[in-house]
């Protein structure tokens, strides 16, 4: 692989040579096991290990719940408690495959959050940040179909609702929600066809998080301070990194072994917790739920989703200037997948030449206030629709899309960047400096 | 530093209050009908099996079984429920004899008797407990789980994380929440009902107190009796609970003890890349 360079694979024995020259698989393995990594990486690139771990488990518990779950509107919901009670493990199973989605989605924010504070998507790494927002869209449509399987009453009517905004689009939308739904309306249509592609896209997933992976070991990890490894000679790149095993692997693990010490934790004694009462309820296309809420993942988008309503000028000015065919709906519509649409657009839209927040004095700030953003947007998104809930929505929304478009551009040309190290081993030194002639006096403490 | 604390702080604000947000404040609307915004009241009830350790008591599974079979039944149903399961040892745990016997009480419908017209049958323990025989009596199978009685406050799941989701309460809280009020609304009798969400509801009140009698001397007041059914109903919705616990405290143990390990090996591999001479532990 291009980039930082290091050591690759030597084949010794006869046996490694005949394979090698005709299948190097050892060695891309090897290159890919032992890459260099930037040896000041924090705790907030453990991420990564975290999102493929959950992906296999996800597949893993997927596929066995398949072999007892009857993909039918007659018999779903049954085939769910089946599984429940009569399946051995079976609720393990359910269990940990139902958090696991939460735990995905906690890992991919924190992941998409470090990765906007510290520049992770700024040139060269435009195409591994695209991937990543590919990725997640996949995922969240994955989660949402995954969640109509159980045929409870928030599957279907969560259903109902999210296909409903096909359905806003000018024109084709009727039509295109009938052919999503395969009917006029959920059914068992879109029972069956969900059941397919909840089934296809994890693997879909899978693909693109190979690519994910292959992009960034083209380019090198980023780093806390956002400055390139060295890479004119071997020598150099190593005082900078250390190959990814056995250092950052272990560290991963002991990461890894935290977050699902948590998350047993939560499908031992709470499993519960984050779901919705609703869906024990078999699914009642007869009897609305008063407040139908999505999944906790989905409610920062949900709320800018219902931000926009007619009453919103924003809103009516675009109704009027396109004579009305863009209405308060179809305008929610785009005003959500708009949200990620801008987060995508990141790498062109940041005007920066820094790549890390640490530097950016300003940055910080608003850094912070997006943060804060979006969790005030996720407790909007599960508030009824009324005041003042349907204000502080519009509120958050608006700084959603100013962050991206409005702050970041100009912070890039107003903002004085503080100086930066000049290599990752000089910040690496700051923390831990050697023994002599580092840049802080080392004090020994008294054994 | 405050890259670090800033990320890490506001990280952590989001991801340990975002999941909370999910469970949001709808109790008080639901089913709403003319009720408006009367608070629903929901006494938090304490049960054996609350808390991360806490399981069924059997006698109390027996005792909620015989409130069900002579009270609920008559109109609700538990087609989920394999009446075999009443056998088992984590729940009301009856011996073998007793599960067939107990069988026979029910009558099923059978589609295959007489010839394929369908008959009514007394079941075995292989059948699951009839469907509810009134339409509009809903299914109690997973009635703790499908209702919540705790909410808030502002939202934020709070309670809930505290004193749990709060079905079995809201059950009990139901049977003792009848104040004697009721009204004709569109030809039907409503009753008023300090837990159901609404304040009317149209179930007249199912229990008074000392409507079942046990064998042993456990109280049979209009409380003790709800409590004793709403725990049933909640070993109905979740059977395999004790065996969850058990996996939950065994995952949790041996993923400390692993993460415990794997902290040390990282320390230790990490120790001459960070403390370039030897004896040196002073950075940080």
């Amino acid at each position: 692989m291009a980039g930082i360079p290091h050591d690759h694979y030597e084949p010794k024995t006869g046996g490694e040579k005949w394979l090698h020259r005709r299948l190097p698989v050892v060695g891309l393995l090897y290159d890919t096991l032992m890459i260099p990594t930037p040896k000041n990486l924090n705790w907030m690139w453990i991420w990564g290990i975290v999102l493929t771990f959950t992906l296999a488990l996800q597949i893993i518990t997927g596929i066995t719940l398949v072999m007892h779950y009857v993909p039918s509107t007659e018999t779903a919901f049954a085939s769910v408690e089946h599984i429940m009670r009569d399946v051995n493990g079976g609720w393990a199973l359910r269990y940990i495959h139902a958090n696991g989605a939460s735990l995905f989605f906690v890992a991919v924010y924190a992941h998409i959050f470090r990765g906007l504070y510290y520049g992770s998507y700024k040139e060269p790494r435009e195409v591994t940040w695209i991937i990543g927002i590919l990725i997640y869209l996949l995922m969240m449509a994955t989660a949402f179909m995954g969640y109509v399987l159980p045929w409870g009453q928030m599957s279907f009517w969560g259903a109902t609702v999210i296909t409903g905004l096909f359905g806003a689009i000018p024109f084709v939308g009727e039509t295109l929600q009938t052919w999503l739904l395969g009917g006029p309306a959920v059914g068992e249509y879109t029972l069956t066809r969900f059941f397919s592609l909840h089934y296809l896209m994890p693997f879909l997933i899978a693909g693109l998080v190979v690519v994910h992976i292959w992009a960034f070991h083209s380019t090198g990890n980023n780093n806390p301070t956002g400055v390139e490894v060295r890479r004119t000679s071997k020598e150099e790149a190593k005082k900078d990194t250390v190959p990814f095993w056995p250092y950052f692997v272990l560290k991963d693990l002991f990461a890894l072994a935290v977050i699902l010490a948590v998350f047993f934790a939560i499908v031992g004694f709470m499993p519960n917790y984050l779901g919705h009462p609703d869906n024990y309820i078999e699914a009642n296309p007869m009897a609305t739920p008063s407040h139908i809420v999505p999944e906790w993942y989905f409610l920062p988008f949900y709320a800018i989703l219902r931000a926009f309503t007619s009453e919103v000028w924003v809103v009516q000015i675009a109704s009027f200037i396109t004579g009305g065919i863009i209405d308060a709906k179809f305008f929610g519509v785009l005003a959500m997948f708009g949200a990620i649409a801008v987060m995508a657009l990141v790498p062109w839209l940041d005007t920066s030449s820094v790549r890390s927040g640490r530097f950016r004095p300003q940055f910080k700030w608003w850094f912070a206030l997006l943060v804060i953003d979006f969790v005030v947007l996720m407790w909007c998104g599960a508030m009824p629709a009324e005041e003042p809930y349907a204000s502080i929505s519009l509120i958050g929304a608006a700084y959603w899309f100013a962050y991206f478009l409005v702050i970041l551009p100009l912070l890039g040309v107003f903002e004085k960047p503080l100086p930066q190290p000049k290599t990752i081993e000089e910040d690496f030194d700051a923390h831990y400096a050697p023994a002599t002639g580092g840049t802080e006096t080392v004090v020994k403490p008294a054994e | 530093m405050f890259d670090k604390f800033a990320l890490a702080a506001t990280l952590a604000l989001g991801l340990v209050a975002g999941p909370a947000l999910a469970q949001d404040d709808h109790g008080e609307e639901e089913g709403g009908g003319g009720g408006g915004h009367e608070e629903s009241h929901i006494t938090d009830y304490s049960f054996p099996f609350e808390g991360p350790f806490g399981t069924y008591d059997q006698a109390q599974l027996q005792r909620g079984m015989k409130v069900y079979t002579e009270v609920c039944s008559s109109c609700h149903g538990l087609k989920f429920v394999p009446i075999r399961s009443v056998g088992d040892e984590s729940g009301p745990n009856l011996p073998d004899a007793q599960v067939r016997a107990y069988a026979e009480f029910f009558e099923i419908w059978d589609p295959t008797m007489a010839d394929g017209q369908g008959d009514f049958r007394p079941a075995t323990p292989t059948d699951t407990f009839p469907e509810s025989s009134m339409a509009n009596a809903p299914d109690l199978s997973l009635m703790a789980k499908a209702r919540a009685g705790f909410h808030g406050p502002y939202g934020l799941g709070i309670n809930q994380f505290l004193k749990g989701m709060g079905g079995p309460e809201y059950i009990a809280s139901l049977m003792t929440g009848y104040t004697g009020e009721q009204r004709t609304q569109a030809g039907a009798t409503l009753y008023e009902n300090t837990a159901f969400p609404g304040g009317w509801i149209a179930m007249p009140p199912p229990l008074y107190g000392d409507d079942v009698s046990f064998d042993t001397d456990a109280p049979t007041d209009l409380e003790s009796l709800s409590k004793d059914v709403s725990a049933f109903l909640m070993w109905t919705a979740e059977p395999k609970l004790a065996a969850r616990k058990q996996a939950g405290f065994t995952g949790v143990l041996m993923l400390s003890v692993l993460a415990v390990l794997l902290y040390l090996t990282n320390k230790r591999i990490w120790a001459p890349i960070k403390h370039r001479h030897e004896g040196d532990k002073s950075a940080e």
